[in-house]
């Protein structure tokens, strides 16, 4: 690259910098001067700040990873020269010289077997091991661990101030585990979700394959097909995603099956953007929508009518939409529906947005635009990018 | 060259990918006819896309150009761009296809699972692909100064204006398709021309002398030996780390057909070369006196009407304006989509709405940049943007890829590393001007030390990184390197 383009680089990126470091000072001395605040304020503040970044590395439990970090954080917080973690199984953190493991070690399992504040003070000052305080962690009522503080001369302040340290450590531990707890209940109530076929589409399916055996033979085979499709793919056991090609599929199976009760009166077309059928969405999303507008827009209607499938590219996003030229419903019955689900039609549409809500985030629920007789367009937008989402691959 | 021609080029163009863009995806179908006509992108379409915007300005008008100015080193460029692709073909298509991510961020945060790892890769994509955008609108600036008596700077802001645009505007409906379409419109545009130039020159009886159009001491052996493998290994590596290859992948259904679709890219990529390659030979013979540095790259478009008297002629032009235009448009827009992708995910959260702005805001950059500095030599501003991604991010993904030890501090010394030291390098050497002797040469390719740098830095902090790899390492390598389902037949 020429010589103007790059002075022109370093122009723009020491302008930049020095801009940036400028606008942070000036904040900061905006901010400083009026918010500094006394000694005693200052103290407090520098407490509940380390207290706050120790607990962040503690909420993975005591087995986690970042126990040593919360250890450096409680050492500062303590004030005292060496501070360790102890559990049953051994030393899990040590912030302080290696050689107080064994002691720390020591200290630490008494505490635990007695579950009681151990103080080893006053032995030998010449050994040069310095004094210790050990504190029990309680987690749900049980010893989990200890919390073991080194200082020269042991002092009832850093005792005291090690208990307190210790309980506040239990609190943590406490919470993590309602985190953890929530996290589960979030993922079964999200399997507990997952679509299933309903009753109703079974028995008006094996009423229409009925209809055709004697009629037409050929055509009940090709729909017993369909059926056997549909069924495979709803009731397949892993996964809890899917591409969208692999559900577009199931939906045409689907579509064959309510044709041959609507018969002409039910049109279906697609209108689907090439680059968007390898996106994975979530398992049985976009056949309930269509289900929905099979449901509640067409069935009510005298004369059947069209529904329109859409896909497209939307940059970081795929954007689905299912649309119907149906009955349509008011908006606040609509409101009601999403918002309390209090009658037992139209689960399908809730418990999309419930999923994709919980998966992506409050702003991926579902947009539905609705009036009485105007139809129903109900949007979904799905986030391409999602290396945490196995889909489920045909593995022989 | 001051007729209508070239702007009604341009205009059916532009109307053609406007068209494309949007009635592509009208053509509606019931649920059968979709199902058996196009279940997915078939590889051979997303390879054309892939090349469409693969192919730039830098090479559509630079490489003829460099090729006039400079002999047979100038092939070693085509020879790495290509060769780029064996690279991402034999280590990470298929993977990074499986992994599911769509940005190279996305995938690093994925692999690593750390948000200061992907802020730091998504401050280099955001470097890399400005400084990508750059030498498009260097470009767009020089073709319409060659067509029309107009200040530079019409063609630069036209140009991102259309892109930003056309992205902000919810972007093209089958972005694929209009690619793929550019591409064919840039081989046409080259192709029709040289075969027009070798049929015209092939009735003259030209005294050709082999030492004019290889000069042996602008032969490969007499070129400097450290220059040239440093500059390969740019090339070669440069593709894995741009930020819009990935992207395209996505659009693969699955590893294998990445695969297939990275081998067709070869291939295409390759023929495109050949042509733009030959167009430079055959101005080295007719019309030397265009090889002057800043001149050479217009080659491409004044040579038809040279040789071509008439209409012909400047038909001729006409199509490799247009294609020049489908070069600019092509690689510019896929790089606004998927810069646009990264600001918006890293600062908003992905929403449309900030999609639509950040691909403004990612235009309006690069042509800031373009707007104060002064077009020379496409292809090597091109070359320097490879330097640049190979040395800052091919050595992060490929052991992200093929290395369990892997951890993200390391990464980020990787890409910390082997950005400052290359943009060091290349600032010093712009700072000093020409000049000769192997330290100068040591500055000006760094890419031969810098990736390595890069490279240990990275393996270094890994190893001594106390915390380990990420306890789902195993589990994400895994799913990056099985197969999807095993053969069929």
């Amino acid at each position: 690259m020429s010589g103007p383009v790059f002075t022109g680089a370093v122009v723009g990126l020491v302008v930049g910098v020095l801009l940036t470091a400028a606008l942070v000072l000036a904040w900061r001395l905006a901010r400083g001067t009026r918010e500094l605040g006394s000694d005693s304020e200052r103290a407090t503040f520098s407490t509940l700040h380390l207290a706050s970044r120790a607990a962040k590395h503690l909420r993975d439990g005591l087995e986690g990873d970042d126990v040593g970090r919360a250890a450096r954080h409680l050492r500062t917080l303590l004030g005292c020269e060496a501070l360790a973690v102890v559990t049953a199984d051994g030393v899990v953190a040590l912030d302080g010289p290696t050689a107080l493991r064994a002691e720390a070690q020591r200290v630490g399992a008494r505490t635990i077997e007695t579950g009681r504040r151990q103080v080893y003070a006053g032995a030998e000052p010449s050994s040069g091991v310095p004094e210790a305080v050990g504190a029990p962690v309680l987690a749900g009522g049980v010893v989990a661990g200890a919390v073991v503080a080194f200082a020269t001369r042991v002092r009832p302040p850093l005792v005291r101030a090690t208990g307190e340290v210790a309980q506040w450590c239990s609190a943590q531990l406490e919470l993590g585990e309602l985190e953890a707890s929530r996290t589960a209940l979030a993922q079964a109530e999200l399997r507990a979700l997952r679509a299933q076929i309903s009753p109703h589409f079974i028995y008006n399916s094996l009423g229409a394959i009925a209809s055709f055996i004697s009629t037409d033979p050929e055509r009940a085979r090709d729909l017993v097909l369909d059926f056997a499709d549909f069924t495979r793919y709803s009731f397949r056991g892993r996964g809890d995603f899917t591409t969208l090609a692999d559900e577009l599929g199931s939906i045409h199976s689907y579509v064959e099956l309510e044709r041959a009760r609507f018969g002409d009166r039910l049109t279906v077309t697609l209108q689907i953007a090439p680059e968007s059928l390898s996106t994975v969405i979530p398992f049985l999303s976009v056949q309930p929508l269509v289900e929905n507008a099979v449901r509640h827009g067409l069935e009510p209607r005298e004369g059947g009518g069209r529904i329109v499938i859409s896909a497209r590219d939307e940059g970081t996003q795929t954007e689905i939409t299912v649309e119907d030229d149906g009955v349509g419903m008011s908006p606040e019955t609509l409101r009601t529906l999403l918002a309390t689900g209090s009658r037992a039609t139209n689960v399908g549409l809730r418990n999309v947005d419930t999923r994709v809500r919980q998966l992506y985030g409050d702003q991926h629920a579902l947009e539905i635009e609705t009036n009485e007789g105007a139809g129903t367009l109900v949007r979904m937008r799905v986030p391409k990018s999602q290396p945490q989402h196995e889909t489920e691959v045909s593995r022989p | 060259m001051t007729s209508a021609l070239p702007l009604v080029a341009v205009g059916l163009l532009l109307l053609a990918t406007g068209l494309i863009g949007f009635y592509g995806l009208r053509i509606s179908r019931t649920t059968s006819d979709f199902f058996v006509a196009s279940r997915t992108v078939q590889p051979v379409w997303n390879a054309s896309a892939i090349s469409g915007e693969y192919l730039s300005a830098g090479t559509f008008l630079g490489l003829s150009g460099l090729v006039l100015l400079s002999g047979a080193e100038a092939f070693w460029f085509p020879v790495g761009y290509a060769a780029g692709y064996l690279l991402v073909l034999l280590f990470v298509a298929g993977p990074l296809r499986r992994s599911g991510a769509y940005t190279i961020p996305d995938f690093v945060q994925a692999r690593l699972d750390s948000l200061a790892a992907r802020r730091v890769t998504s401050v280099l994509v955001l470097v890399i692909g400005w400084l990508y955008v750059v030498p498009q609108l260097h470009g767009a600036a020089l073709v319409i100064t060659t067509v029309a008596p107009v200040p530079p700077w019409v063609g630069s802001v036209g140009v991102a204006a259309v892109v930003s645009a056309v992205v902000a505007a919810g972007g093209m409906r089958s972005v694929t398709f209009v690619q793929a379409f550019q591409f064919w419109v840039k081989l046409t545009a080259l192709a029709i021309p040289v075969v027009f130039l070798l049929v015209v020159l092939g009735g003259q009886d030209l005294a050709l002398d082999p030492a004019q159009v290889f000069p042996p001491e602008a032969g490969p052996r007499s070129y400097d030996t450290y220059t040239t493998v440093s500059l390969l290994l740019a090339l070669l590596l440069g593709t894995i780390g741009l930020p819009h290859v990935l992207v395209r992948f996505y659009t693969s259904p699955d590893g294998v057909s990445a695969r297939w679709t990275t081998v067709v890219v070869i291939g295409m990529i390759s023929a495109f070369y050949m042509v733009s390659s030959t167009m430079g030979l055959v101005a080295r013979v007719v019309a030397p006196d265009l090889a002057e540095p800043g001149v050479a790259d217009t080659v491409a478009l004044v040579l038809p009407s040279r040789l071509v008297p008439g209409v012909g002629g400047e038909l001729l032009s006409a199509l490799v304006i247009a294609g020049a235009f489908a070069a600019f448009l092509g690689t510019s827009s896929g790089l606004v989509v998927s810069l646009a992708g990264v600001v918006s995910q890293d600062l908003f959260g992905g929403t449309v709405r900030s999609f639509r702005w950040s691909a403004v805001a990612c235009t309006i950059v690069p042509l800031a940049f373009a707007l104060v500095t002064i077009p020379q030599g496409l292809v090597t501003s091109v070359g320097t943007v490879f330097v640049f991604a190979a040395s800052a991010l091919s050595p992060t993904i490929l052991l992200g890829v093929w290395w369990r030890r892997l951890t993200a501090r390391g990464a980020i010394a990787g890409m910390v590393v082997g950005s400052a030291l290359c943009a060091a390098a290349l600032l010093v050497t712009s700072a000093l001007g020409p000049g000769d002797g192997l330290a100068r040469s040591l500055l000006a390719q760094p890419a031969a030390w810098t990736i390595p740098l890069a490279t240990a830095a990275t393996v270094v902090v890994s190893l001594r990184d106390r915390r380990g790899p990420h306890p789902r390492t195993d589990r994400f390598l895994r799913r990056l390197h099985v197969p999807e389902r095993a053969p069929e037949r």
